[in-house]
């Protein structure tokens, strides 16, 4: 057991820079520990990988030969940016059960026992969630290219637009998070979640745009962050976007209206998880 | 705030709705001694447990551990202590050596240090040969030596043992119990807690009782075992005889209890020199057929019973037969 001999060193509170430092270091530790579970178990990935697949084809295939775009140009041009949208939308759902089924383990006991950054173990989650948002973007694009969707901009403006979507996927997972640290179960983290972002993924010009709309929904529809985001990416890929024409703020001014809504979003709901963390673990 | 006390309790009482998980409870453990929280299920030791180890907070009272306030001074408190709880705190995903690693960084290790450690301790705790499986297959036995070993990554000062040996099969609890007392050899605090009566007496230099969210105990083994009345003393007939409790009563401290067949008598006894040969001699004039005698010291089983109000104390536990 001499192995075991104590050390009577203390182990002081880094300071300053380091403690920004090992506050890294622990996000980052936290962060390899899900792609861990995502290399072990590659399916719990399908949200991000099969599902734009699979609603990519849906989209163009099926409903996209009965669409005519108002102001004109092909459904598959229009339709990809809402995709990217909705698919990082409804990723956000996957989130909430992930980091529900996480709180519900003993490995969160163990963590909070340790020194380290309690806000890491939210910070690490939300790093890997915005890599596995990344794949999810990259697969909607590759099958996007697949079957005939192109860009008309120069490459950043490209790259600007999957940037946004992005950022406001990473805003979402807050949200995600706090549905997650603000329900009992995974059950009715899934449940909740879907309520949320099911509705403001299709409530939204994502797949048709708002003019064909009741006025009080396209109202809705145009005010909807996720309206924002796949606006701001038409304009930012050259593709057709029959929301330029529509006269509500966020429609005339995609981009601004996109990093608008992601930091308030930001603004309102990280705070609110540390809150719910605190409170969630406090018992 | 005593130097050579490295846990210390002050008054702590927490509420859950309408159950007062703790009353008022205080606690000491000095620097390098091993205590056992002793109490049925529900007794509040886990509580106990959570609030000294900064996963709760108490709504009253003050407690401290390695000299720092839990509820104020929590990240130092975590910088001291490993804890082990009921449940496995492992990443079941993870292999073994996975999770020894990624606490040991998160426990500020250096990543070459964390994986030094892990070896380290995945040969102590021998598991070298599985510590590259994921800990879904590892049996209750790993996981506990598992979770044990990841407390253990950063050296800790103090070390909580929330019933470490629940559910183990008896090669393993005597395994555990090997590696505490290895620990405290080394220097490590334990406070650990227990349903185990033989667990609290095998381990621990002193015992505190809980039940209902109180102390209503503290002591050496030996000291709670002589406060419930020295010695029992059981004496079984081979006919029952009406003259047997009167001749027993001159030794008793209590009341003489009587089986239902007439054929058992027991009572706590005097603690005194020639016990068994005097209450021999005694039946034996009293014309009492003695087929055995014995005097058992109580196990921490009778003590627990007398302390907690669980009814009269059970006798085929192996005493020490006079």
């Amino acid at each position: 057991m001499s192995a075991t001999a104590v050390s009577t060193v203390e182990i002081g509170a880094p300071t300053g820079f380091g403690r920004l430092r090992s506050w890294w270091d622990d996000v980052w530790a936290l962060t390899r520990r899900s792609l861990i579970h995502v290399r072990r178990d590659p399916m719990q990935l399908a949200d991000v990988t099969i599902q734009p697949v699979l609603f990519t084809l849906l989209f163009v295939y099926v409903f996209g030969a009965a669409m005519v775009l108002p102001g004109g140009g092909a459904y598959k041009q229009f339709v990809l940016a809402g995709l990217l949208v909705m698919n990082l939308t409804t990723a956000g759902m996957g989130t909430a059960v992930g980091l529900s089924t996480d709180l519900s383990t003993g490995v969160i006991n163990r963590l909070r026992t340790l020194p380290m950054s309690q806000t890491a173990i939210l910070v690490g989650g939300s790093l890997s969630n915005l890599l596995s948002a990344a794949v999810c973007s990259t697969i909607v694009a590759v099958t996007g290219l697949a079957i005939g969707w192109r860009p008309e901009t120069a490459l950043p403006s490209v790259l600007a637009g999957f940037g946004i979507a992005l950022l406001f996927s990473y805003a979402l997972t807050w949200l995600a998070a706090d549905i997650a640290l603000g329900v009992s179960s995974p059950e009715s983290a899934q449940g909740i979640a879907f309520i949320i972002m099911f509705p403001l993924a299709f409530v939204s010009n994502a797949f048709a745009p708002t003019q064909g709309m009741p006025a009080w929904l396209a109202t809705v529809a145009n005010w909807n962050p996720v309206s924002a985001v796949a606006a701001a990416c038409r304009v930012l890929f050259g593709n057709p976007n029959p929301s330029a024409a529509v006269d509500a703020w966020p429609m005339q001014h995609p981009v601004e209206a996109s990093l608008l809504w992601s930091l308030v979003i930001l603004v309102a709901c990280v705070p609110l998880a540390a809150r719910l963390y605190r409170r969630r673990t406090r018992n | 705030m005593n130097d050579r006390m490295m846990i210390e309790a002050a008054a702590l009482s927490k509420r859950y709705g309408e159950t007062q998980a703790l009353d008022e409870v205080g606690l000491e453990v000095a620097t390098g001694s091993i205590v056992g929280m002793l109490g049925p299920n529900g007794a509040g030791k886990t509580t106990a447990l959570r609030i000294l180890t900064t996963l709760s907070t108490p709504d009253r009272g003050q407690a401290w551990v390695a000299g720092h306030d839990v509820v104020t001074d929590a990240a130092a408190v975590r910088r001291q202590i490993g804890v082990t709880g009921q449940e496995a705190t492992l990443d079941e995903v993870l292999t073994g050596r996975q999770n020894l690693v990624m606490v040991g960084e998160l426990s500020r290790l250096r990543r070459a240090e964390a994986r030094r450690r892990a070896k380290e301790l995945l040969e102590l705790f021998e598991l070298t040969d599985a510590a590259d499986r994921i800990v879904k297959g590892y049996s209750g036995g790993m996981r506990r030596r598992l979770d044990l070993a990841a407390s253990l990554m950063m050296r800790p000062a103090v070390l909580f043992l929330d019933e470490p040996t629940t559910g183990l099969d008896p090669t393993s609890r005597q395994r555990m119990w090997g590696v505490i007392r290895g620990l405290v050899a080394d220097g490590v605090t334990v406070l650990l807690t227990t349903q185990y009566l033989d667990e609290a007496d095998a381990l621990a230099d002193s015992i505190v009782v809980l039940d209902h969210g109180r102390v209503v105990a503290r002591g050496t083994p030996r000291e709670l075992k002589a406060a419930t009345g020295s010695q029992l003393l059981e004496v079984t007939l081979s006919a029952p005889h009406e003259g047997a409790a009167t001749a027993l009563a001159a030794f008793s401290v209590a009341s003489v209890k009587t089986s239902d067949d007439g054929l058992r008598l027991w009572t706590p006894a005097r603690n005194e020199p020639g016990l068994v040969v005097d209450a021999l001699r005694t039946l034996d004039q009293a014309g009492v057929p003695v087929e055995d005698i014995t005097v058992h010291r109580p196990s921490l089983d009778d003590v627990f019973a007398a302390l907690t109000g669980g009814g009269a104390p059970k006798t085929e536990d192996a005493g020490v037969a006079a």
